[in-house]
């Protein structure tokens, strides 16, 4: 459909042409964006992608209209449908935004008003552009558009505010909102980042259809290069405010032309192959303050090898061939590069041997584990219980890795709290080393919990701003008299930063060191096991590879022993010996990753898998998605027998009468609770694409 | 929501016991009532034959029981100046005070209102530090002279309106105004700093980008949301507010509660002071309670909680 649409210019809806956006600032204006220029055409998904301040949002919010200031466009043109904007007046640009064009905002949480009801807001956005209609009119427009999105009961969901819903069923509200006026453009910045993997697929394929319906052009700005790779016919690649490559998408995975992109796919882990090491990308993202002079990128980049030119040219964006651009002095280099790089990663990784003989004694063993939270307060003095772990029970062997994955809401952090005593158990027992956890108390349990530390996932609120790098590593050495100023460098040292650093504080650094500096404290007192709770999920791609790396290589060094706690497949399929999934509280699946991944036995787990976007086979993968219906049940009212039936594909009578328990049905070592486990997902979803 | 409600109510109840208390034991150290109730020229004896009428020969501990006792049941004693039951007097003058009160708050918020939304409106950066000035002016002159020189512009000078008595909505004006805007700097402040946290949230950017334009977004999206933590401190401050109305309404001899406390001091007339205090803290505790039940009205989040 887009080779032949070459570029007529009455194809082109939106046509940017070297904008840059600034700063002002105390030693003259920062570029934000540095002279960004692309066309998005008819009917197409044009995507963006770059790392946090690569400038892919401001970028849209400048055609917009709607840089917040103090920034400022300071230069360059915007035309949709040829009317040129950049000079228009807020009031002119008010008759454009909502009508010709409209954004989908990342986190539904935020994005709506929570003290105006939903089809208030909807309303809004009907009756600004279409003045003269009367209220039962917009009433039945905005009940028609909840039906478009998707939403059940739309007469009754008009009159409930934002609270009442779901985040999933929130992105969708906002999605009507943006095609109230049947946009031509509608701009997606992030629209799936804060949503569980299964509500992603759905909510995109609510954008799919209402694009479907409307033939709206769309930007999808994004930071995940398969969610692009599988929506987008054309794309661009962002970094540090500069436009690095432009190509069709397909084109851009399979041969990036600049080493950026080529090492961002690499640095990605992958759900369809085993490395042993990512690639990554090294050094961190510059500030928009400190952005390097010559080509932006060359402080990181593999192909420089530092020469002059790099450092001192900027490199323009230069046609390669018809629909390909780049930026780069020697792009004609990084497919030989690029081939050096994937032979170096692909050698194949041998099955890991257990580092301890399988029948020895493991290190933890959850046996029954049970948490409830107490809800509310009845009269009669019961309040109502959520159970938020139900009878998990699994052995975790020395030195290997479990992983737990599930969407928010399935018990997976709880799981991790309730282990390092954060939150008392409700039942249940776990051994460390085979001595009773949970009955601990007093200076033995001090004792003991310094084998299981946790890095969590936010490195910003889990260090203290006010402390030196050294003295938040030192901190645990000091609580329990063991400090040393040589092992403060030397666990600094083993997660990559010079002692210097030690002088620095977290406000100083980037978010990839900070979550170093969690990691070395995390080792400060030789833990055997590390909880690792979403601790690469808020890093840039380029950042997470290195992370995962460093983790990896911490693990061979000291023997550690790692519960990874992600919603990350991809990520976990890499560093993961075994893999346990939860749904509403329960184990649904454990098993080696390998078996997980190949074969899952649990319908769940094959809807999550499937789920999962692959930069190198979009397309495909889309087509063989199942996507489930609804969201997570109340979990103060969990379903009757199998709990995961509301949302399943293969629910039989059988599943409401009778919980299925967790065992081996597909094998020794391999666990799954569905009456039905092991057969291959070709009972496809209803309403499933294809 | 029930539990809460519960704590709130049990706190209200111990709110109103302690002031009572206070108030019986600091009116005591104030001196003997049969003393300070009768002429210079009274006799031992006459003073020791009111001290029995009054229940004031036994040990005060055992009087402040008596007292509490028939508090419980209603009965708050006679006043001493004039034979009737002192909290019949004082709930006379309760319609009053509330509607000092109340016109006070409405003033209050609706300046706080009308002031916060010009200052975000207007592009003249004097024209606002013009009336954050006038408003910690405002703040730094006490009730009781503020008073007194609203009365000297508007009913000596101006001759515009009334300055003593209840009656008409004139007689209202300048304490309204008075007590009303004792706390604008505040109201100001805090509706300026929710105005701009309010103006970062995505769903201003939101409204913006279905083609808001600005008045409407302040007005519609980001007011009610800048008026909850308004709602909540100026509730939180009503207590205040009932504590300035004593002061108000002395200046401006207005016949409420506050009025009827501060000559009941100067006439050493017991029974009459506490039940005007015992009332001004009920009023005050269930004033709070429903300013808690209508944060929750404004509040979606908090409804449906
Ligand atoms: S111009 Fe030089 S530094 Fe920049 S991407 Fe190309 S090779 Fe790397
Ligand atoms: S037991 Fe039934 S409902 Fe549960 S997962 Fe298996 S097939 Fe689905």
């Amino acid at each position: 459909m887009m080779a032949d649409a070459a570029s007529r210019d009455e194809d082109v809806i939106l046509a940017v042409r070297n904008l840059s956006i600034a700063l002002p600032g105390k030693d003259g204006p920062a570029l934000l964006v540095d002279d960004v220029s692309f066309d998005v055409r008819a009917h197409e998904v044009f995507g963006i992608v770059g790392e946090s301040g690569s400038g892919k949002s401001l970028t849209m919010l400048a055609v917009l209209g709607l840089l917040p200031p103090p920034l400022r466009m300071v230069s360059g043109s915007v035309k949709l449908r040829g009317r040129e904007l950049s000079g228009l007046s807020f009031e002119e640009m008010r008759s454009i935004r909502g009508k010709s064009m409209a954004i989908v905002f990342q986190d539904p949480m935020t994005t709506l008003n929570p003290v105006l009801r939903v089809g208030a807001q909807i309303g809004e956005a009907v009756q600004l552009h279409n003045p003269g209609m009367s209220k039962q009119d917009v009433r039945n427009r905005v009940i028609e558009l909840l039906t478009l999105v998707g939403i059940p009961n739309p007469q009754q969901r008009y009159r409930q505010y934002p609270n009442e819903f779901s985040g999933g069923m929130r992105q969708r509200v906002v999605i009507a909102m943006a095609m109230a006026n049947e946009p031509d453009l509608l701009i997606a910045d992030e629209p799936t980042t804060a949503l569980d993997v299964t509500i992603q697929a759905q909510v995109m394929r609510v954008l799919a259809e209402v694009r479907r319906r409307t033939g709206a052009a769309m930007v999808l700005i994004t930071h995940d290069l398969g969610l692009v790779a599988e929506t987008a016919e054309r794309m661009a690649v962002m970094y540090g405010g500069r436009m690095m490559e432009q190509a069709p998408a397909h084109a851009l995975f399979n041969d990036p032309a600049h080493p950026y992109t080529a090492g961002l796919i690499a640095s990605l882990p992958r759900v369809d192959r085993e490395v042993r090491e990512l690639f990554s990308i090294p050094g961190f993202v510059p500030d928009s303050a400190h952005r390097p002079g010559g080509c932006v990128f060359h402080p990181r980049c593999g192909l420089a090898n530092d020469r002059a030119i790099c450092r001192e040219r900027r490199p323009e964006v230069a046609a390669t061939s018809p629909g390909r651009s780049v930026a780069c002095h020697f792009n004609d280099e990084t497919a030989p590069w690029r081939a050096a790089q994937e032979r170096a990663m692909e050698r194949p990784v041998e099955a890991r041997a257990p580092s301890v003989a399988d029948d020895s004694e493991p290190i933890l063993r959850v046996v029954d584990l049970r948490k409830e939270f107490q809800i509310g307060f009845s009269l009669f003095g019961f309040g109502r219980k959520l159970p938020a772990l139900r009878d998990v029970s699994f052995d975790l062997i020395k030195g290997r890795t479990l992983s737990v994955v599930g969407e928010s809401g399935c018990g997976k952090s709880t799981l991790a709290r309730v282990l390092l005593r954060l939150l008392e158990a409700t039942g249940g027992d776990v051994f460390i080393n085979g001595e009773p956890f949970m009955q601990m108390s007093g200076p033995l349990l001090r004792a003991r919990r310094r084998n299981l530390q946790v890095v969590f996932q936010d490195p910003y609120s889990s260090l203290d701003p006010r402390m030196t790098i050294h003295e938040v590593v030192a901190e645990p050495l000091r609580i329990h008299g063991r400090y040393d100023a040589k092992r403060v460098d030397d666990l600094l040292a083993h997660v990559g930063m010079p002692p210097q650093t030690g002088r620095r504080r977290p406000s100083e650094l980037s978010g990839g060191q900070r979550q170093r500096v969690a990691i070395a404290r995390s080792l400060a007192l030789n833990p055997d096991i590390l909880i690792l709770d979403e601790a690469v999920s808020a890093l840039d791609v380029s950042i997470q590879a290195q992370i995962i790396n460093l983790l990896k290589s911490l693990q061979a060094e000291f023997g550690l022993t790692y519960i990874f706690i992600s919603h990350n497949l991809s990520v976990v399929r890499h560093i993961s010996d075994d893999v346990i999934v939860m749904y509403l509280g329960h184990i649904v699946e454990h098993g080696p990753v390998r078996r997980v991944f190949e074969t899952p036995a649990h319908p769940y787990t094959q809807a999550l898998l499937s789920s999962i976007p692959h930069p190198q086979s979009g397309e495909e993968s889309r087509r063989k998605r199942i996507i489930l219906t609804g969201d997570l049940p109340n979990p103060l009212a969990p379903p009757t027998g199998c709990a995961f039936r509301t949302r399943c594909f293969r629910a039989a009578a059988e599943c409401e009468r009778h919980e299925p328990a967790l065992t081996a049905r597909t094998g020794a070592d391999h666990l799954s609770a569905c009456h039905f486990a092991g057969q291959t997902a070709t009972a496809r979803a209803p309403g499933d694409e294809g | 929501m029930l539990n809460l409600f519960l704590k709130r109510i049990t706190q209200s109840v111990m709110t109103v016991l302690g002031v009572v208390t206070a108030a019986f034991f600091l009116v005591r150290l104030a001196g003997d009532p049969a003393v300070l109730n009768l002429s210079a020229e009274a006799t031992a004896e006459d003073i020791e034959r009111v001290r029995t009428a009054l229940g004031l020969n036994r040990p005060l501990l055992v009087q402040y029981l008596d007292f509490m006792w028939r508090a419980l049941h209603g009965d708050f004693g006679v006043s001493l100046r004039q034979n009737i039951p002192a909290m019949d007097l004082v709930v006379e003058r309760i319609p009053a005070t509330l509607e000092l009160a109340l016109t006070s708050f409405a003033v209050g918020i609706g300046l706080a209102f009308v002031l916060g939304v010009a200052m975000r409106m207007t592009p003249s950066r004097t024209l606002r530090q013009v009336i954050m000035w006038i408003a910690l002016g405002r703040q730094a002159i006490p009730i009781f002279s503020f008073g007194l020189l609203m009365i000297l512009i508007f009913s000596v000078w101006l001759r515009w309106l009334p300055s003593l008595g209840r009656g008409t909505w004139a007689h209202l004006v300048l304490p309204a105004l008075t007590l009303g805007t004792y706390e604008l700097a505040l109201y100001l402040r805090l509706i300026n700093a929710s105005l701009a946290s309010e103006q970062r949230q995505d769903y201003v950017r939101t409204a913006y980008a279905k083609g808001q334009g600005h008045i409407k977004v302040l007005l519609k999206h980001m007011l009610p949301n800048a008026l909850l933590p308004l709602v909540t401190v100026a509730g939180i401050n009503l207590g205040l507010l009932l504590g300035g109305t004593v002061v108000t309404e002395t200046v401006f001899s207005w016949p409420g509660v506050g009025r009827l406390i501060v000559e009941s001091v100067s006439q050493r007339d017991f029974p009459v002071i506490i039940s005007g205090v015992f009332l001004i803290s009920l009023m005050f505790v269930v004033i709070n309670l429903i300013v808690d039940i209508l944060y929750g009205f404004l509040d979606p989040r908090v409804r449906a909680a």
